[in-house]
């Protein structure tokens, strides 16, 4: 373990641009290099993407490994994780850290069962004590709770971040960094898996994470048609919606519009919850709103003891109310 | 083409009604668990769906395996209820405390001794641990290959899986030689109904049970030894909210909520 060095950060680019989460792990990343006094690494793996490696030294990289191939255009589960760890086995980083997409969730754990090493998913911070131990901070399942979870015995201590928990390094000009570039000896006959089309839809509402006002709802709205009172109140405010994982499941709102540890992080000046307990899980996506209410008939729902302005009310009563003295006063707004 | 057999992975969870009733106990820093009812992780029940489906267009078999504790037995009773032709219950006090890695390396010896199979279906995440890692760490330890976000699967000739694997916005057309793990969202199929009657009759089902004895694994890698990761602290946030409470007739609270919202400018 003392021979093991460097913080890594997976790069993940899609169609040679660098995902936003990428960029986010290499602050985090940087912050904890410097506290280990140790170099930070970026693995970065496509095809004719070298253009990349200058922004990942311009956020803080003062390595870039980069494995350019035909074969890596696209997230290849085999081909990634083959290289990944080959790497991570000849150059053995104290961390390894990637973010929480589609990608990162699939490869890591891939690269874990490699390395037989510990994984952490979805943490909600990262930092690291005076033993160089990483602490990885996730919502325990159930309660208000939040868990602190380490790796003391194995290497990569890996873990994984969603986009948007942490918050984008500036760039700094003029920074120096090592460009390796990483052979591939991959041949596409060896590979068990082929891709054979990629197919890319466009988003059908604007993000929510980048919504002023957020509106979410949670299990307790009970059904679908009542599903329509949040939406409602939602437009009357201009608003962005968003749910817990229940009410995504149940299919009234669709997968992008999950909130929490395990969807969004969003950072609105105002967040109204209704019909949501207040589970740790949806809370750390919500917790940076600048004003945060609840509403909630269980006056006893933990979400009102970390809320601004707790209303203990039926939704399906007040939320009406709120809908017509909200729109009241926009179009009294509107005329003067 | 020949029968295709499969292995699905299931997950007994806490049901998510009673989630409210979890209480951290505040001298051991634990969960109690104990008296919640479990369910069927959800994506599992699409997994064990899309198994039967398979089983029905070509034949072979159709085995439900979980790792759990004992009283486990009557979540994979349900699975033989809703077709699955047989259950292993993978069960023993040294396999409890496992994270993800230890859980998949169990599930991953079960499957060797249980022998050929073509494919693996889990579901892509559980409703509980939420990580996702499972099925592709147990695809790691067989030198198989996996497919997370599966969405569609078809079997176009032998020995070969192409299936739909969704991304955030779209979705990847993969090729796969069998065998594989692959693991399932909700988008892949609406799971069938079971009658109560099926569920009741199951009740009788015989599921295996194997202790740590009944397969090759290494003691050290199994259970909360076998778990590099561990949980190092738990603690309550602290919260810097206002913490208003707002009590009165719907008009006047709303009035009230505006007011308040507009002095902090946030409205």
């Amino acid at each position: 373990m003392t021979t093991c060095r460097g913080v890594w950060v997976f790069a993940e680019q899609r169609d040679r641009k660098l995902m936003s989460v990428s960029v986010e792990m290499l602050g985090c990343g940087r912050k904890i290099a410097d506290k280990l006094n140790t170099d930070l690494t970026a693995v970065l793996l496509g095809h004719n993407v070298k253009d990349l490696a200058d922004e990942l030294v311009a956020y803080g990289a003062n390595k870039v490994y980069l494995a350019d191939s035909e074969l890596l255009t696209f997230y290849h589960s085999e081909a990634y994780a083959t290289i990944i760890g080959e790497l991570a086995k000849k150059h053995r980083p104290k961390i390894f850290l990637l973010g929480s997409t589609s990608t990162g969730r699939d490869l890591a754990p891939r690269v874990a069962a490699k390395l037989c090493t510990g994984l952490t998913a979805d943490c909600v911070s990262l930092d690291v004590d005076e033993k160089g131990q990483l602490l990885q901070v996730v919502p325990a399942f159930g309660g208000n709770v939040m868990a602190t979870v380490i790796c003391p015995e194995h290497r990569p201590q890996m873990a994984t971040v969603r986009p948007g928990v942490m918050r984008t390094p500036t760039i700094v000009e003029g920074r120096h960094g090592e460009v390796v570039k990483i052979p591939v000896d991959l041949k596409r006959e060896d590979l068990n898996i082929k891709i054979l089309d990629v197919i890319t839809e466009a988003p059908r509402v604007a993000p929510i994470e980048t919504a002023d006002v957020v509106i979410a709802g949670g299990w307790g709205v009970g059904s679908i048609d009542n599903w329509r009172l949040i939406e409602e109140l939602a437009r009357s405010m201009g608003a962005a919606v968003g749910a817990t994982r229940p009410p995504v499941d149940e299919k009234w709102a669709s997968e992008d519009q999950l909130i929490g540890q395990s969807g969004k992080t969003v950072r609105p000046r105002l967040y109204i919850g209704i019909a949501i307990s207040g589970a740790m899980q949806h809370l750390v996506g919500v917790q940076d709103s600048k004003v945060l209410v609840a509403i909630n008939r269980d006056p006893n729902a933990p979400i009102f003891k970390t809320a601004d302005f707790g209303i203990v009310a039926d939704f399906r009563e007040f939320v009406p109310t709120l809908v017509e003295q909200i729109t009241k006063l926009r179009s009294t707004k509107d005329t003067s | 083409m020949p029968p295709v057999n499969s292995i699905v992975c299931v997950k007994p969870v806490p049901d998510p009604r009673y989630w409210s009733e979890l209480a951290l106990d505040p001298a051991t820093k634990t969960l109690r668990r104990e008296g919640i009812p479990v369910v069927l992780n959800p994506l599992d029940r699409h997994a064990l769906e899309e198994a039967l489906r398979i089983k029905e267009t070509f034949g072979g078999t159709v085995t439900a395996i979980s790792m759990a504790p004992l009283t486990a037995t009557d979540s994979l009773r349900e699975a033989i209820a809703i077709g699955a032709d047989d259950a292993v219950l993978l069960s023993d006090k040294s396999f409890a405390g496992a994270d993800t890695l230890a859980t998949a390396y169990v599930l991953a010896a079960a499957i060797k001794k249980l022998g050929r199979f073509d494919l693996i279906l889990c579901g892509n995440q559980s409703l509980d641990g939420g990580t996702g890692q499972v099925g592709p760490e147990i695809a790691e330890f067989l030198g198989v290959p996996h497919v997370a976000y599966v969405r569609k699967i078809d079997l176009p000739e032998q020995g070969i899986a192409r299936v739909e694997r969704g991304l955030e916005y779209g979705y990847m057309v993969v090729e796969a030689r069998m065998p594989l793990v692959l693991s399932v969202v909700k988008e892949i199929n609406v799971p069938r109904h079971v009658s109560l009657m099926r569920i009741s009759e199951a009740m009788q089902a015989e599921v295996r049970v194997w202790a740590s004895r009944d397969l090759d694994v290494d003691s050290s890698r199994i259970g909360l030894s076998g778990s590099p990761t561990q949980v190092a602290d738990l603690f309550i946030p602290e919260t810097k909210r206002r913490g208003e409470m707002m009590r009165g007739a719907p008009d006047v609270v709303s009035k009230l909520l505006i007011e308040r919202l507009r002095e902090l400018g946030v409205l």
